[in-house]
C-alpha cells in the first residue's frame, strides 16, 4: 500500500490517507451489511432473479429496505411502475439526511457532492454526522465510509445469490449488528435534555405512526414532527434566558 | 425478464432514490444556511435514529402490534449501557451481537 502511494503526489496521498481512515469508520456498517446482503441474495435467488440482476440492483440503487421490497413485488408480480413508485416513497427520507449533511459539506464542488450523494444511507448518514461533530472530518473521509460500505453491500448481495442458503439463519446474532449499531450512535447524539426529550417524543410519535398507519412514512413522519417539536423547544429555551 | 426489463426498473428504481439524496445536499451546500434551518436540522439525526429504532426495540412487524416483551428490547438495555459507558462503537456492535445470540439460544 505504502509503495504505490510514495510514487503520488503530496495531495494524493493526503486524499488516500483520508479515504482509509473513512474506510476505518466504516467498518460497524460493514459487519451490519454482510448478513443482510447475504440474505437479500438469497431472497432474490429464490425469487428467480439471476446473479448479475443483483449485482445490477445493488450498483444502481444502494439502498437496503427497497432491494427486499422490489424483489417480494416482482415474486408477487407486481407491474414495474409500481415498484419504482414504492421504491420512490420508501427512499424520501434519505433527502432529509441530505440535508442535514449539507451543513457539514457547504461550498463543496458539484461533482464531488453528486458522487457523495449516491453513498448516503440510514447507516453512512449516523456514522458521518458524528464525525463531523465531533472530530476533523474530511469529505474525503466521508466519502471512504459510503463507497466502502457500498462496495461491501455489493459484494454481499451477490455472494448471497450463490452461498447464503449454505449459512444458518442468525448465526452469531449477525441479525442485531445493524440495532447495536443504531443504539450506540443514538448515544452518540444524547448530548443534553433537548435532545433526550426529542427522541421521546419521536419514539412516541414513531410507535403510533408505525402501529397505526401502513408503509413506512412513519420514518419521516416521525423524525420531521420530533425534530420540530426539539427544534420549538430549544427556541423557547432561548427566549426565556435571553441568549442567542 | 429480459436484461432490459432489468434494466429499466433499477434505472427508474436508481433515479429515484438518488434524487432525494442528490438535490437537498446540492442546492443546500451552495447556500447560506438561516440559523433556524441549521437549528432544525440539527435535531434531525436524533429524531432519525430513534424513528429507526423505535419499531425494532417495540413492535412486532406483521401484523403491526406493540410488544414489548421482544428479546430485541431486552438485549439494548445492555447495549445501551455499553454503549454509553465505552463510546466504542465497534465494541457496542459486537457486544449487542454475543447477547442476542446468546441469549436468542435460551430464550
Amino acid at each position: 500500500m505504502n509503495n504505490d502511494s510514495n510514487h503520488l503526489p503530496v495531495s494524493k496521498q493526503f486524499y488516500l490517507r483520508e479515504l482509509r481512515e473513512g474506510f476505518g469508520a466504516s467498518w460497524p456498517i460493514c459487519l451490519g451489511y454482510f448478513p443482510i446482503g447475504l440474505a437479500l441474495g438469497v431472497l432474490a435467488q429464490q425469487a428467480g432473479l439471476p446473479w448479475w440482476a443483483v449485482l445490477l440492483m445493488s450498483i444502481m440503487v444502494f439502498a437496503g429496505s427497497s432491494q427486499f421490497i422490489c424483489i417480494a413485488m416482482l415474486a408477487g408480480g407486481a407491474s414495474l411502475l409500481s415498484i419504482i413508485a414504492t421504491t420512490l416513497v420508501v427512499n424520501l427520507r434519505h433527502a432529509l439526511m441530505s440535508s442535514a449533511l449539507a451543513v457539514h459539506l457547504q461550498d463543496v464542488n458539484r461533482w464531488f457532492l453528486s458522487l457523495f450523494a449516491y453513498g448516503i444511507t440510514d447507516e453512512s448518514f449516523a456514522v458521518n454526522m458524528v464525525r463531523f461533530r465531533d472530530q476533523e472530518w474530511s469529505k474525503w473521509s466521508a466519502l471512504g465510509v459510503n463507497q466502502l460500505a457500498n462496495l461491501v453491500w455489493i459484494i454481499s448481495t451477490v455472494s448471497g445469490t450463490v452461498i447464503g442458503q449454505f449459512i444458518p439463519q442468525g448465526a452469531f446474532g449477525i441479525n442485531y449488528a445493524l440495532t447495536a449499531m443504531f443504539i450506540c450512535l443514538l448515544i452518540y447524539q444524547l448530548r443534553g435534555a433537548i435532545f433526550l426529550l426529542t427522541a421521546l417524543a419521536t419514539a412516541l410519535i414513531a410507535l403510533a405512526w408505525y402501529l397505526l398507519i401502513p408503509g413506512d412514512s412513519y420514518i419521516v413522519g416521525a423524525s420531521m414532527g420530533g425534530a420540530t417539536l426539539g427544534f420549538l423547544i430549544k427556541r423557547w429555551q432561548r427566549s426565556e434566558h435571553g441568549t442567542d | 425478464m429480459e436484461l432490459t426489463d432489468y434494466m429499466l426498473l433499477f434505472a427508474g428504481m436508481g433515479l429515484v432514490t438518488y434524487i432525494p439524496r442528490w438535490l437537498p445536499l446540492l442546492y443546500l451546500s451552495h447556500k447560506r444556511l438561516s440559523q433556524w434551518l441549521v437549528d432544525w436540522l440539527s435535531m434531525i439525526p436524533v429524531a432519525i435514529l430513534t424513528a429507526l429504532l423505535t419499531p425494532i426495540l417495540f413492535a412486532n412487524a406483521s401484523p403491526r402490534t406493540l410488544d414489548l416483551t421482544k428479546l430485541e428490547l431486552l438485549i439494548a438495555i445492555p447495549t445501551f449501557l455499553v454503549a454509553w459507558r465505552t463510546k466504542s462503537l465497534g465494541g457496542t456492535v459486537i457486544v449487542g451481537m454475543l447477547l442476542y445470540w446468546l441469549t436468542g439460544m435460551l430464550w
